[in-house]
């Protein structure tokens, strides 16, 4: 079991090192002098030179990575080449928007999926069951961004009872934060509680066809609870890993829906770096974005471990 | 009053513990079991026979109410004691009738068991679910002495294990163990041996045999196997496509069935040697024409139309395969030494882990051994390049145990039978290859149109013969057959094996066949080899091992394979 698991911590630490490798190499390949970007293109040559020693930029690339890379597991980013400050404070902060959002948006959709997909299997051959299969299957093919612009239309417009957009952080006003966190979450939460709700309900259903599940009856257990019992735990472990990728997938949606509901978080915060051409912030904001998929991935593995006495012997 | 007092008490005076009546099992229009009657006595131990599709795995499960949902169900069974006919009762009713009064133990050990449980909990779980025992202690107390009344060697292991630590035996173990948990009045099983090898088989078979009699318990037993069912039987039904059609005292219907069906079922699993392989007997039975003595056979093992001085076509040397199985060191083959003869037909017997698929690998070029000297029609295959596999792999084709698992379920059977041909120099022409698909589905016993159909469409039997015909299209010289027969019933079994002969037979092939059972070897072949652990620790004439075993194991081996001819002859022995 520990060997298992140093492994995996191995493994993710590794792989994380070559991120970092292939982030900071490509921001490099890619064309732009982050000096004449600073200076405008009417610059002379001597100031571009004097402006890269400035940033640093006439070392050797090795030094370079190093540099930004050593700074990282302290919370240092550097400091931007365009606006002059420290990149930290300012990514962290919009990063913790996009956490709340993104988490709360799957604690909601796993909230609603398990439930709704465990009893989609169960009563699989009943119109309730059917329903929940093909409002789910509608669901998964609306994007995000209409969902929530479905939502903004309904609720904040027609009904007025929610804000339309903007952010509140939640040590300023509670109530208001949790006003403002309804509709962006709810818009992510949907889209991913169809598509979660599809795959619990397809691992219901198969660990319902399981020889193990009819000795549980055989027992005397009763339908609901060999499920409970013995199911659930079985079918959480196709979830899980699709629980992984999903989130992924949902830190991406963040980004749009970001946009749709003016949120300051990471996604904006990128597509504005993008827009300054703010190398070294778009370059950490890729790198946090990488992070954070690797130890969702991380920690999925490390689940698995726990779950599933089977794992650790085959590896 | 325990539940065996009450037994005892009621035996007798108030009819049968299980009196089912005109049971009827339908998916949708298609009947599945017509109307069927039957009763169990209490303590009375009955079998019931079918094969695949005969609708005996549903007459048992409706006994226990646990027909699969989609399946209609008429009829009544009431079990004694139970208020309500069980196919009508409510599910709570049932509920508290499985796993209490009603046990079941199933098939396939490997998955009957919750695979992230620990054993102990899935047995203690059977006692608190009726309230028999609470408390934690008092359960797990009850649970070790439940795993230790089924001979697990290390109860306390056992009990903290996940079933993937477990072998097939001991999960079945545990199963039993956790269907006498609360001293049921019915046991139904299900093929409780067909997964398992042949002597974990006969612990198993005893061990069910000896808690149901010492208990008094009722038995239902389902099987396709005649003789495991005669061994555990007092009274048998024989079932054919949802119909009981004969039914009476394990003795009688064994000996003089009165339907024809069942007759067929006794012919098919009584294998006789085969017509077409060499008779050989050391025991004053009829040598073929070209047999020489027995000695001189086991001297220099040589297929009848070869001479002792014709090489082999397989030749194996101290052959060694050891590979690293996590912290684990498995010693797969140990030192084996083999020699197969052009037209010979060898067969190798050995038990799970005893090699014989590590074998067949590497003489299929699949697996390298460790050390050792191998070679199949002269190809040197343990450095086997590209090329020089090249003569090897279509001088040598295989025929797979499962014919479910070993057809791409998304080939037409012309696609896979046609595949070993493709890339050939002498094969390029499409029409050249469907001529070639025709011929072999022919020689197999199929309608070349089959050709267009896909694996599905065909039952079990058909599909091996796909998988016959596929090893047949490039011409091979050495046939190989990794338990051809084992996932398939046993008159389907009689066909596919005549079929094996008949080919050998026409076309001189080479047969090496690996197989479980001693019967089926000694049918088709000449010579057995009987592998375990790695080694060889018998090797001689088909007859003469069969016969009359040298080694402890090929004895014990033989003992631990049920048979019908010893088990009537001990019945009739207790009856008089």
């Amino acid at each position: 079991m520990i060997r298992a698991v140093g492994g995996r911590a191995l493994r993710f630490v590794l792989t994380l090192a070559a991120t970092s490798v292939l982030v900071f190499a490509f921001m490099r390949v890619l064309p732009g002098d982050p000096a004449e970007v600073a200076l405008g293109t009417g610059a002379s040559e001597e100031a571009l030179e004097r402006t890269r020693a400035e940033f640093g930029l006439d070392r050797p690339l090795a030094v370079q990575y190093w540099d930004w890379i050593s700074g990282i597991p302290l919370g240092d980013f550097g400091v931007s080449f365009v606006t002059g400050e420290d990149i930290s404070p300012v990514v962290l902060d919009r990063l913790s928007v996009s956490l709340i959002l993104v988490v709360s948006a799957m604690v909601v959709a796993v909230a609603v999926a398990v439930p709704l997909g465990s009893w989609a299997a169960v009563r699989h051959r009943r119109a309730d069951g059917i329903a929940v299969s093909a409002l789910s299957q509608v669901g998964v093919a609306v994007p995000n961004f209409l969902a929530g612009m479905l939502l903004v239309a309904a609720f904040a417009l027609g009904l007025g009872w929610l804000p339309a957009n903007s952010w509140m952080p939640p040590a300023y006003d509670p109530v208001q934060f949790l006003s403002h966190l309804v509709l962006p979450v709810a818009a992510l939460a949907a889209v991913q509680a169809a598509v979660m709700t599809r795959y619990v309900r397809t691992s219901v259903l198969e660990i319902m066809g399981q020889d193990w599940m009819r000795t549980a009856r055989a027992k005397g257990l009763s339908r609901f609870r060999a499920l409970v019992r013995h199911g659930l735990r079985n079918a959480a472990l196709p979830v899980l890993t699709v629980t992984g990728i999903q989130l992924t997938t949902l830190v991406v949606g963040a980004v749009v829906i970001e946009q749709v509901f003016v949120i300051p978080g990471i996604g904006s915060e990128l597509i504005e770096a993008v827009a300054a051409r703010d190398l070294l912030t778009v370059q950490s904001v890729v790198m946090l974005l990488a992070m954070a998929t690797l130890t969702v991935n991380f920690v999925v593995d490390l689940l698995y471990l726990i779950l599933d006495p089977r794992t650790a012997v085959r590896t | 009053m325990t539940a065996a007092e009450t037994r005892e008490a009621g035996t007798g005076a108030d009819g049968p513990l299980v009196r089912v009546s005109g049971l009827r099992v339908d998916s949708g229009p298609t009947p599945l079991v017509h109307p069927l009657d039957l009763t169990i006595g209490a303590g009375e131990r009955v079998g019931l026979i079918g094969e695949s599709g005969s609708g005996k795995s549903l007459t048992a499960l409706s006994l226990i109410g646990l027909l699969p949902d989609e399946l209609d169900h008429g009829g009544s069974i009431a079990l004694r004691g139970a208020s309500d006919d069980l196919l009508a009762a409510p599910e709570r009713e049932l509920c508290g009738l499985r796993g209490r009064r009603v046990s079941m133990v199933f098939q396939e050990p490997m998955t009957a068991l919750n695979p992230l449980m620990h054993v102990g909990r899935q047995v203690g779980e059977v006692l608190t679910q009726h309230r028999t025992l609470t408390g934690r202690r008092a359960v797990r107390a009850r649970v070790l002495e439940l795993l230790e009344s089924v001979h697990l060697s290390d109860p306390e292991r056992v009990l903290k294990a996940y079933p993937h630590q477990l072998s097939g035996g001991q999960r079945q173990r545990v199963m039993i163990a956790m269907a006498f948990a609360n001293d049921p009045d019915l046991l139904i099983c299900d093929e409780p041996t067909t997964a398992l090898d042949v002597t974990v088989q006969r612990q198993v078979l005893d061990l069910v045999d000896e808690a149901v009699r010492s208990r008094g318990t009722s038995l239902l037993f389902v099987s396709h196997d005649l003789a495991v069912v005669a061994e555990a039987c007092d009274r048998v039904l024989v079932m054919q496509d949802g119909r009981v059609v004969e039914s009476g005292p394990v003795p009688s219907v064994l000996t003089a069935p009165q339907h024809p069906y069942t007759a067929r079922l006794l012919r098919a699993s009584r294998l006789e040697p085969a017509s077409g392989r060499s008779a050989r007997s050391t025991d004053g039975g009829t040598p073929g024409p070209s047999a020489a003595a027995p000695d001189t056979h086991d001297a220099t093992p040589g297929g009848p139309a070869h001479g002792p001085a014709s090489d082999p076509v397989v030749r194996v040397r101290d052959l060694h395969r050891t590979y690293r199985s996590g912290r684990r060191t498995v010693h797969a083959l140990r030192g084996v030494d083999l020699e197969v003869h052009g037209g010979e037909r060898l067969g190798i017997v050995g038990e799970s882990g005893s090699g014989k698929t590590t074998l067949l690998k590497i003489l299929s070029g699949l697996d390298r051994p460790t050390s050792g000297a191998a070679s199949v029609c002269g190809v040197d295959v343990t450095r086997p390049t590209r090329r020089a596999l090249r003569p090897l792999r279509e001088g040598l084709q295989t025929v797979f145990q499962d014919p479910m698992g070993s057809l791409d379920p998304r080939m037409s059977v012309r696609e896979i039978v046609e595949e070993p041909l493709i890339g050939r120099r002498d094969t390029r022409t499409r029409k050249h290859r469907h001529e070639l698909v025709a011929e072999s589905l022919r020689a197999v016993g199929l309608e070349p149109e089959a050709a267009e159909r896909h694996p599905h469409q065909f039952s079990g039997g058909q599909r091996q013969r796909i998988s016959i015909a596929r090893s047949l299209v490039t011409d091979p010289d050495v046939l190989i057959a990794d338990e051809p027969v084992s996932a398939l019933d046993v008159s389907v079994r009689a066909q596919v094996l005549a079929l094996l002969n008949r080919l050998v037979e026409e076309r001189g092939l080479t047969l090496v066949m690996v197989s479980h059972d001693l019967g089926v070897v000694r049918h088709l072949c000449d010579r057995i080899v009987v592998m375990r652990d790695g080694r060889v620790v018998e090797s001689g004439p088909a007859d003469r091992v069969y016969d009359d075993p040298e080694d402890g194991y090929t004895r014990a081996l033989h003992e631990a394979t049920p048979s019908l001819d010893r088990v009537l002859a001990r019945k009739r022995g207790q009856g008089r």
